[in-house]
């Protein structure tokens, strides 16, 4: 059924008794010619633009759980373009404009909202950074403007800019930047890649790989061996625990990042503000809640859960920028895996063993990037070639010295 | 989570800094780049309980060594270098 004003409208007067549900409960076949590992953000848009752009047969998503419990559900909903590096401009432009199509699409209410992102800048040798920031994202076609103090205040009248210690100097922003309903992501590419013909097998945990002569043959899951022509792993917070399964040691060591939403507001937050003192960010949910977050907790972990000094951590960063937040009560926290590379960076390329591709890596920035990541891991496993714009996110790049390291804090994963 | 320091007790986890894996050791003079490479940026990421060095920044500025679960966080030892 495609989704419209006049199908809804015939599902009102027929009393909503005859939706259906949005994709199949599907069974595993003995084998496919294409098997992504993981159903979250990036394997459900790996599996949709294989089917709608590339000639890739039958193809499968394995997900553990249920759709939409990993990172796709637990993360801040920001979407953004804002990066300074030539290795990531043009990949997180290619996925700004995916959004901006994404629910014409695939027929399916995403809530993408450009409401704009302000990086807020309290000094000098910031302001200069984020300058050069908002110059490189022009160069790239990017939007990118700089406000000085007082045209921020315009916009933005409730930040605490007479603070003392970190004053408020201006802000740099993405007027095409945004939200997006996270959760609303994953169903809209199920349902979008499940009418395309993909097997999408929830509660199908992935227990081995299966190579024989250096290449891949299949996967081991919870529900019986399936054969695969091609298998993509896009199981980012998990990606270490899989490939080894093949055999692989990755770059990447696995941490936990917190989130937060206030109780259910009036409006008052009207687009993304980011504190540029410590690690906090912020906006406001269509419910009304408040949903911010900051840095990851600092340690490696696997517990989606976190300790109580970042909780505190990040509440400063909020008071410090916007005091008012004070008088709003928490309602909820959580906590997810991150991937976090050794330069920041996220990784889509082929692995040494044949037909087995690697999306991951992520870090804490992976939902922003969820259709471009989906649409160039697709490129990669039909064509076995990278897309240009993913064309820097390799394996071998730490070996070879090509880094992408945004922040400059080296092979450090617990500071990107 | 707290962490017993042997100089200072048990002390909250805001006095102290994670800084890296303890497992990885620093290549000696011959080692290959592929050797290098591993030190450097590959890590084994296991659900294992792994060693991992701590620093005590915000007490006696020990240096220690945590025997650590990194699903539970519990933490099964502590010990100098």
């Amino acid at each position: 059924m495609r989704y419209s004003a006049l199908s809804l409208l015939a599902q009102a007067l027929r009393g909503h008794t005859g939706w259906k549900p949005a994709w199949r409960k599907a069974m595993p076949a003995p084998g496919y010619d294409v098997v992504i590992i993981g159903g979250g953000g990036g394997g459900l848009s790996t599996a949709y633009h294989l089917a709608r752009h590339h000639h890739a047969g039958r193809i499968a998503v394995l997900e553990k759980g249920w759709l939409g419990n990993g990172s796709i559900g637990r993360n801040t909903t920001i979407i953004r373009s804002n990066y300074l590096l030539p290795g990531n401009v043009p990949f997180y432009e290619l996925a700004m404009k995916l959004w901006e199509g994404l629910e014409q699409e695939i027929n399916y209410n995403a809530m993408v909202s450009q409401r704009g992102i302000f990086n807020i800048y309290h000094n000098d040798a910031q302001r200069d950074s984020y300058a050069r920031r908002g110059n490189a994202m022009r160069l790239h076609g990017v939007d990118a403007e700089l406000l000085n103090r007082e045209q921020l205040r315009r916009e933005i009248p409730y930040l605490d800019y007479e603070n003392a210690r970190f004053p408020i100097q201006g802000a740099l922003v993405q007027r095409r930047a945004g939200t997006a309903r996270h959760d609303a992501v994953a169903w809209g590419y199920a349902r979008a890649a499940d009418r395309l013909g993909v097997d999408i097998i929830e509660n199908c945990e992935v227990t081995g790989i299966d190579i024989e002569n250096g290449a891949v043959t299949g996967v081991q899951t919870a529900r019986g061996a399936i054969k695969a022509g091609k298998v993509g792993i896009a199981v980012a917070g998990a990606s270490s625990l899989v490939a080894a399964m093949a055999g692989l040691r990755l770059p990447i060591e696995s941490h936990a990042l917190q989130a937060f939403v206030s109780e259910g507001l009036k409006p008052l937050i009207d687009n993304v503000i980011t504190f540029g003192a410590g690690h906090f960010y912020i906006s406001q949910s269509d419910k009304g809640g408040l949903v911010f977050g900051g840095d990851i907790e600092g340690y490696n972990s696997y517990a989606a859960r976190g300790n109580l000094p970042t909780v505190e951590d990040v509440c400063e960063g909020g008071m410090a920028l916007m005091p008012m937040l004070g008088r709003a009560r928490l309602l909820r926290s959580w906590g997810g895996i991150m991937d976090m590379t050794m330069d920041g960076s996220p990784i889509i390329d082929k692995t040494p063993v044949k037909n087995l591709f690697f999306n991951g890596g992520w870090c804490y920035g992976g939902f922003k990037a969820t259709p471009a990541s989906g649409y160039c891991f697709a490129h990669l496993i039909a064509r076995e070639e990278p897309h240009p714009v993913a064309a820097a996110y390799r394996l071998d790049r730490f070996a070879e010295g090509k880094l992408i390291d945004e922040k400059g804090a080296g092979a450090q994963p617990n500071l990107h | 989570m707290r962490i017993a320091c042997p100089y200072c007790g048990p002390r909250g986890l805001e006095e102290f800094l994670y800084t890296q894996d303890a497992s990885v050791t620093r290549p000696g003079a011959g080692a290959t780049g592929q050797d290098w490479v591993d030190y450097v940026y590959i890590r084994e990421n296991t659900k294992a309980p792994r060693k991992e060095f701590w620093y005590h920044s915000a007490g006696c500025h020990a240096w220690l060594i945590l025997t650590r679960d990194v699903v539970t966080h519990e933490i099964m030892a502590v010990d100098l270098p």
